[in-house]
């Protein structure tokens, strides 16, 4: 017996899904049209007019140097931080999972750091981590101007890879101790009797019952590093020195808003989208096949 | 007691039939102001309005501060697009040209005769109209904030090395540095490379030595122009400063870093600095407790005939598509803000110079200058003034001056962290420029600067 509700005509049904489909028509079809749209015509700043250039905006971007360098800083700081973020995070919610004395405190405040908005951290690690006031002012001390994210590219991303990371390790601490508390206790008492300690018990039980959740983060976790870095750029460095954190999505904002040139930002960040689905798609089909759902 | 209430009423109800009938004492006619300065100014901004909607009962200007300059031009272009744009806005130096090819405006001096006023324009100091006139000379935005680039100098540091005078050559200026570096000074000058200070840097540098940053005359002549800063003597200067850099005369000091410029020269960490005028009271308010210091104009190299320096700041744009209550209204405060008092209230408060002749002759006459704390703001108007504006240093007249100034930014960092020579970093500075300039002209094809 079919046991689904079906509608006797398919225009109920229609009628059921039209304020679902004109809400992401609304805020992200039309959008994303319009930006399509604008990425293939020269958009005169004050709407004063446009020009067809077809596919101008997109080739003049792709020979810049600049831009392969700020897709080459995307990646180094998507590759980076996610991966600090979702480590750091993993060992402390494994931790906070033993049991061990004070785990419902970290509970609570390991997960204060996501709920800081980006620029107010940004603001926080601008100070920590000044070459001259700052907390890391001792290191230049002891070996002057050793770290300067002035002047130093390197020194630059590490700071916006280190507040981004502070940040998501909050964010994935959640979900790894959800995820970690979701295992039935009497698994890991079974091993436990059979005589397998800490870590093995985490590779050969653990481990493998948390790999969706490692999935979803890790989808997640690059994806938000390519669009919710904007803020701690903004702050901590402007793009620079010498461009070394000019990320995409700061490039898309400092080109568009700042240089007035909408056509060339509307180009960016559809090669930002397709950038994003195309890594999103990579995942789903190599990473996933490793993945157990249960 | 019903009496006396009845009166009441009587009189009340006869207040508001007298006031209905009466168009004077009509609701007044509100208009818009958005500017783009925050803080200390925007409250001198406001109080600027309070005093002018005091002054009269036909019109209520409504002053909205937008935060910063660049997003007050991103506001009033979404703002615009949409059909909501305020009836004045205040634009920056640089976004001059990228106003006058928008179509979005009404011509200030046009607004001003329509409604019977009669400004003389050959009363602003030309160094400041022409910044902002067409090529023919039209006002088409009225100056209201604006500055200049000075040298200030550590009296005190000076005197340890034996100078009573601020050095008036670059040749000096490095001379004295070593000899600062050599009676202890840690940080003898400091300066910041990041995309703002190319204002100091490279374009009070080239006006006052009369070299162009653009071809076509900076830009004023067509939108061809196409930059030219690597073959002037800006070239030298930048090698100058990056040997200073390297020989430890020279800190870089940002915000970013921990102290910007400013407070290292008020802390009397840093005893030269190059900044505007508009950070005199900044200084004389935060220095360091018996600090002696002083301001000079900022040095040329020896043997060059001085010009002008560029003024700084933003002027106020009257927008295209409002009504003809709104445009008398805005006259009316154009006019207000003209008035030499207004000068006078303007720059006390601020560290603005003020933009008339008659306005700095009004100031003059009030002792305003020989008083302590404004004292040495008049080398600003000196400076301003020095000569007559060249066909150079009349201003800059490039489209998307605020990316080619990033683009400046950049390509300082990457030849103070030796990743290229100052040749070579100059030369993509002008390659990126180019390429900024070149879309700019796509994007108004056929279209010329008025």
């Amino acid at each position: 017996m079919e046991k689904r509700v079906t509608f006797s005509r398919w225009t109920i049904g229609i009628l059921f899904a039209v304020p679902q489909l004109l809400l992401i028509f609304t805020f992200f079809y039309w959008p994303a049209g319009q930006a399509v749209y604008w990425s293939l015509t020269l958009q005169q700043p004050w709407g004063g007019g446009n020009i067809w250039v077809g596919l101008d905006n997109f080739r003049s971007i792709l020979s810049s140097a600049d831009y392969w360098n700020s897709i080459t800083a995307s990646l180094v700081f998507a590759g980076i931080s996610t991966g600090l973020a979702m480590f750091i995070a993993l060992v402390l919610a494994a931790l906070t999972d033993r049991q061990l004395t004070g785990s419902r405190f970290y509970r609570v405040v390991l997960i204060w750091p996501y709920g800081i908005a980006a620029p107010a951290l940004a603001l926080a690690f601008r100070f920590i981590l000044a070459p001259e006031a700052g907390f890391l002012a001792v290191v230049n001390r002891m070996w002057p101007g050793i770290w300067d994210p002035g002047l130093d590219g390197a020194d630059a991303m590490a700071s916006i890879i280190a507040a981004f990371s502070w940040k998501y390790v909050g964010y994935n601490f959640i979900f790894f101790l959800a995820a970690f508390q979701a295992i039935p206790r009497s698994l890991i008492e079974a091993a436990a009797m059979d005589g397998s300690g800490v870590i093995r018990r985490f590779w050969d039980i653990q481990f493998p019952l948390i790999t969706p959740t490692i999935f979803f983060l890790l989808v997640i976790n690059i994806t938000e590093s390519f669009q919710d870095s904007f803020g701690i750029v903004d702050i901590m460095t402007s793009g620079g020195p010498a461009n070394a954190t000019n990320l995409m999505v700061y490039k898309i904002y400092s080109d568009g808003f700042k240089g007035l040139d909408y056509s060339g930002a509307a180009a960016q960040s559809i090669i930002l989208m397709l950038l994003i689905i195309v890594l999103t798609i990579f995942q789903f089909r190599f990473i996933e096949r490793r993945v157990h759902y249960r | 007691m019903t009496i006396i209430k009845r009166g009441f009423a009587a009189l009340a109800a006869g207040a508001l039939s007298t006031a209905l009938a009466m168009p004077a004492f009509a609701e007044p006619v509100k208009f818009d102001f958005w500017f783009g300065l925050s803080g200390d100014l925007a409250r001198v901004v406001d109080t600027l309005c309070k005093n002018f909607n005091a002054s009269q009962s036909d019109y209520e200007v409504v002053c909205t501060s937008q935060g910063n300059y660049d997003a007050t031009l991103q506001n009033t272009i979404a703002a615009f697009r949409a059909g909501k744009q305020p009836a004045i806005v205040q634009v920056y130096d640089v976004g001059t040209a990228t106003m006058m090819l928008s179509g979005a405006y009404k011509p200030a001096d046009k607004l001003m005769e329509e409604n019977g006023y009669k400004i003389d324009y050959a009363d602003y100091f030309p160094g400041i109209a022409r910044y902002y006139a067409t090529s023919k000379g039209e006002m088409l935005s009225f100056p209201f904030n604006s500055s200049t680039a000075l040298m200030y100098w550590n009296k005190d540091a000076f005197a340890k090395i034996g100078k009573t005078e601020a050095p008036k050559t670059w040749e000096d200026v490095g001379a004295d540095l070593k000899a600062m570096k050599d009676a202890g000074y840690d940080c003898p000058m400091a300066i910041n490379i990041s995309a703002n200070e190319s204002w100091q840097l490279m374009e009070q540098f080239s006006a006052l030595h009369n070299q162009p940053i653009a071809t076509k005359n900076n830009g004023y002549d067509g939108l061809d122009a196409r930059l030219e800063v690597n073959k002037t003597k800006f070239v030298q200067y930048v090698t100058d400063l990056k040997k200073w850099y390297d020989a430890g005369l020279i800190k870089i000091k940002s915000k970013d870093l921990g102290q910007d410029m400013v407070q290292a020269f008020a802390s009397g960490t840093c005893q030269v600095i190059m900044t505007s005028v508009g950070d005199h009271g900044t200084v004389g308010k935060t220095q360091k407790e018996g600090m002696n210091w002083g301001v000079a104009e900022l040095p040329v190299y020896a043997g060059t005939e001085r010009k002008n320096s560029l003024v700084g700041g933003a002027s106020l744009w009257v927008l295209s598509g409002k009504s003809d209550a709104e445009y008398k209204g805005a006259a009316a405060f154009l006019n207000f803000i003209h008035d030499p008092k207004t000068a006078l209230f303007w720059s006390t408060n601020t560290g603005y110079i003020p933009v008339t002749k008659s306005g700095f002759d009004y100031m003059k006459s009030n002792g305003f200058y020989d008083k302590a704390p404004y004292k040495g703001r008049e080398t600003a108007i000196a400076s301003l003034t020095a000569s007559e504006p060249t066909e150079i240093t009349r201003g800059i007249r490039l489209g998307n001056f605020t990316q080619i100034r990033a683009e400046f930014g950049t390509q300082m960092q990457a030849i103070f962290a030796n990743k290229v020579s100052v040749q070579e970093g100059l030369d993509t500075l002008v390659k990126n420029g180019d390429a900024i300039l070149d879309r700019f002209q796509q994007t108004y094809p056929g279209k010329m600067l008025p």
